[in-house]
């Protein structure tokens, strides 16, 4: 897909789009938003960005294989259950602490964790659509 | 002794066993040795009649417990398993010295021990369920040895589907008695006995715990897989295919002998197929020359009798069944060994091919000799008070003129085995064989001569297994405490007389062994009509099934396949909805205006998807579509749909251009007039479908348990004011973590799916 519009626009595209999906993602806990949202909006941001400039470009900007992130994801998604299990309470129960009023929280992990695998999956998918 | 313990560390053992049998080191037989001698530690408690156990709670709602516990028959079984474990360890280590695969090899076989111990100890009905299927995969592992082969795949398969197929019958079985008892507990099961054997279920819990039964200890006719998995390394022959796990079938039965003792089916079942095993061994065993199958079918025949004795009720019987147990394992274990290392001395195990070994291995053939003589029931050997125990029992039981004469049959086909084993290899005129012949080394002589000797030990001093052992085994089978003294001399008795008369027609038949081998390999109907070819048929039947259905359901076509899809779906719309007592109409009266305009704008955009003359129109008219139902969910106060829903459609187009975009299309890819129509129709029975049971549902009362709940507990419990999020990564995070894992499997498997493509196609255009 060689077109210069979408080659020039995608390049503030891509900044905006990822730096949204994390506002999306950390809000969505009390606010309209959330990990699985935040994931599609990184996956549309990166795909739009790599449309235009192929396969390779898209393992460039990523660093590692799509697929590396679904594992990563899954595997916080995982481990974020554990804290839980530790404190003898159910598997997933998640933990909270305020440092500060700063809410930190296992169900962020966990809510990072999908976000990731939503956006390995897609690309995983797209990238081979992309050209060479 | 912890039992659960001990067998945990059975398990953990492998990976030492994988190391010390990779570099074929003796020192792997300290593996089964240890163990060994941990049993022996609790022989004198438990021969006092105070039965070890242990237990852990394991699946507490489903009255499931890691529960072990080691009675006289299960600690008799330990003892053979680790026992003659020790000896087939020790035995491997010298005889696979240059086979690949090693360390995988002994690792599968601590393994397959460890599970045999599990399910002789364990107390609870689906734990042993849960080791028996083990000791069948382990098994699989093993028979499939050398996977090069397709004798040694098919082999392995057929044992594997045969056991975990009557495993399956088993576990119903199982299911079934722990619906009536409320527990799975065995020794629960054994103390109210009573009221399962006279429930009104007892009859089909008996028939599928014998189905499963029957498939593992190779009861007729479920009997070629034990002939066929001699394909496998004789040690595992020795181990598995002949001393303890086809043994675990008749296990079962013997531990649930004191519930159905009895029994009219539980009689029936047992006696007849153990009868008919019986037979058919025999026949199978005088026309078969290769020394492992012969083997095998003399252990088909022994576990016939076993199945025969278990069906036979009294403590006679239970007293026959634990030393004809002992005293196969002893003899069976040493004369497989034999067999292998005349395998692996002459170059062939072809008993027409051998004889007058004697002078070449005088050690192997002492150890053949004995193990022999006490197959064939001569005293001073333990076989001798075991035949006299079987024909006893045969005399008193009702049916005594069958059972007897069924026993002498197959004990004269032992005969004939023990001396192909013994005289036909070993004495006569040396015969030249491919391989020139010595005494192995100590490490494969010592397990066959140690058990061989044991047999003779045994049968001068009956008394140094028989309290410890035999007795508190044999009153596990009955139930209730036995007093009885085994010797070997009874007197002139009957069965002194059926002894000489077994002794010398097996010799009459084994003088004419050849012409009788012959004749009987030349009856073609056991190779045509037998169940080892009914197995293949089945086998092929399955396949062609599979390959029909393939074809008719799976096409090719994407488009077909979301037709069926989608039309099926219509389908099941429509029946919920007749069931459920037809058609509803909400109350349109809170309808706003904002609503009617988008309701309007998704009209307009269906209708321009389907005027679209190519794909890009086509799938921003869609994407319309989707933006429209997004609006809609924002109105009704459901921002995170809309987010949600308009995030989907923009990746949608993203990712649809991408690919349309670089699919080529062709003339052909566009459908016709009739198939036009065609979709068109799905496509509306299946809108109409979804308006109609919308509309149901919507005139139902709405039921806000589910909502307030989340309401007032999301801040409080979760720290969290966005229902939507909270119920995805908090309340309902473990469905959350399920959607991701099949997301993320998907796009993988889609991805390995397209690369394939790639690669065929990437050929075809080059």
């Amino acid at each position: 897909m060689n077109s210069l519009i979408l080659l020039t626009s995608s390049r503030i595209v891509l900044p905006v789009a990822m730096l949204f999906s994390v506002y999306v993602l950390l809000r969505g806990h009390n606010e309209p938003g959330g990990g699985f949202v935040g994931g599609l909006i990184a996956a549309a941001g990166i795909a739009v960005h790599s449309l235009p400039r192929g396969r390779s470009a898209l393992l460039r900007l990523l660093k590692v294989s799509p697929k590396t992130l679904i594992g990563a994801g899954l595997a916080l998604a995982l481990l974020s259950g554990l804290p839980g299990l530790l404190l003898a309470e159910p598997y997933l129960k998640h933990q909270w602490a305020f440092p500060g009023g700063l809410p930190l929280s296992t169900t962020l992990i966990f809510d990072i964790g999908v976000y990731l695998s939503v956006v390995g999956a897609v690309l995983t998918f797209l990238a081979y659509y992309l050209e060479e | 002794m912890d039992l659960a313990f001990l067998i945990v560390i059975a398990f953990g053992l492998a990976p030492l066993a994988a190391w010390l049998g990779g570099r074929s080191s003796a020192l792997v037989a300290l593996v089964p040795l240890a163990l060994a001698l941990c049993f022996l530690a609790i022989v004198p408690p438990v021969a006092s009649g105070a039965a070890v156990s242990t237990a852990y709670s394991w699946i507490p709602s489903l009255g499931v417990a890691a529960a072990f516990r080691a009675d006289g028959l299960s600690l008799l079984f330990a003892l053979l398993i680790t026992g003659i474990g020790t000896a087939v360890f020790l035995y491997a280590s010298l005889y696979l010295k240059k086979y690949p695969r090693l360390p995988r090899f002994y690792a599968v076989l601590t393994l397959f021990m460890a599970a045999m111990l599990g399910a002789v100890l364990a107390d609870d009905l689906l734990l042993l369920v849960v080791f028996w299927e083990l000791t069948s995969l382990t098994s699989f592992l093993l028979i499939g040895f050398s996977p090069e082969q397709a004798m040694s795949r098919r082999a392995a398969q057929q044992g594997l589907l045969v056991t975990v197929g009557g495993g399956l019958a088993m576990l119903a079985g199982v299911i079934l008695l722990g619906q009536i008892t409320g527990s799975y507990s065995l020794s629960g099961l054994i103390a109210r006995k009573d009221e399962v054997a006279a429930h009104a279920l007892a009859p089909t819990i008996i028939c599928l715990l014998a189905a499963g039964a029957f498939a593992k200890s190779a009861q007729s006719p479920l009997h070629p897989w034990l002939a066929n998995a001699m394909v496998a390394p004789t040690p595992v022959s020795a181990f598995l295919h002949s001393a303890t796990m086809v043994k675990l079938g008749v296990y079962l039965l013997a531990r649930l002998s004191p519930v159905f003792e009895g029994h009219a089916t539980w009689v029936l079942l047992l006696t007849g197929f153990g009868g008919l095993t019986m037979l058919v061994g025999a026949v199978l065993a005088l026309r078969e020359s290769d020394l492992k199958r012969v083997l095998a079918y003399s252990t088909i025949i022994s576990l016939g009798t076993l199945v025969l004795m278990i069906g036979i009720p009294g403590e006679l019987s239970a007293m026959a069944i634990v030393t004809f147990l002992v005293v196969h394992a002893l003899y069976k274990a040493c004369l497989f060994l034999v067999a292998g290392i005349i395998d692996q001395q002459t170059g062939t195990r072809d008993s027409s091919a051998l004889g007058g070994l004697r002078q070449a291995m005088p050690l192997t053939a002492l150890a053949a000799l004995a193990g022999s003589l006490s197959m064939a029931g001569l005293p001073p050997f333990i076989g001798f008070a075991a035949k006299e125990l079987v024909y006893e029992t045969g005399l008193a039981a009702s049916a005594s003129g069958l059972v007897v004469g069924i026993a002498l049959l197959a004990n004269i086909a032992m005969v004939v085995v023990a001396c192909i084993l013994s005289l036909r290899c070993f004495a006569g005129p040396r015969v030249e064989t491919p391989k020139t012949p010595h005494d192995p080394g100590l490490a494969m002589l010592a397990g066959p001569l140690v058990l061989a000797a044991l047999g003779l030990v045994f049968g001068l001093a009956p008394w140094l297994v028989s309290d410890a052992l035999i007795l508190p085994a044999a009153a596990a089978i009955a139930g209730r405490p036995i007093d009885y003294t085994l010797s070997l001399w009874h007197g002139f008795t009957p069965m002194l007389l059926l002894s000489v008369v077994t002794l010398a027609l097996g010799i009459a038949v084994f003088r004419n062994g050849t012409g009788i081998r012959l004749r009987l390999a030349m009856v073609e109907a056991i190779p045509r009509w037998g169940p080892d070819r009914a197995y293949d048929r089945l086998i092929q039947g399955l396949q062609q099934l599979a390959a029909w259905q393939t074809r008719m359901i799976q096409s090719g076509s994407l488009r077909t396949y979301t037709g069926y899809t989608v039309a099926v779906a219509a389908l099941a719309g429509l029946s919920a909805l007749i069931s459920q007592g037809g058609m509803a109409w909400p109350d349109f009266a809170a309808s706003r205006q904002p609503e009617l305009v988008i309701a309007a704008l998704l009209a307009a955009s269906t209708f321009a998807v389907l005027r679209a003359r190519n794909f890009v129109a086509g799938i921003a008219a869609a994407g319309l579509v989707g933006f429209a139902v997004a609006l809609l969910f924002l109105f009704q106060g459901a921002p995170d749909l809309a987010f949600t829903q308009f995030s989907v459609e923009a990746l949608s187009i993203v990712i649809l251009l991408a690919i349309i975009g670089r699919l080529p299309f062709r003339d052909s890819d566009y459908r016709r007039r009739g198939e036009r129509l065609r979709d068109g129709a799905i496509a509306l029975a299946a809108g109409i479908m979804a308006t109609l049971v919308m509309l149901s549902v919507l005139a139902q009362p709405f039921d806000a348990r589910i909502s307030d709940f989340f309401r007032a507990e999301s801040l409080p419990q979760a720290h969290g004011r966005n229902l939507v999020n909270v119920i995805i990564v908090d309340f309902r995070a473990l469905d959350t973590l399920g959607e991701i894992t099949v997301l993320g499997l998907a796009a993988i498997a889609a991805a390995a799916v397209i690369a394939g493509l790639r690669r065929a196609t990437a050929g075809d255009a080059r």
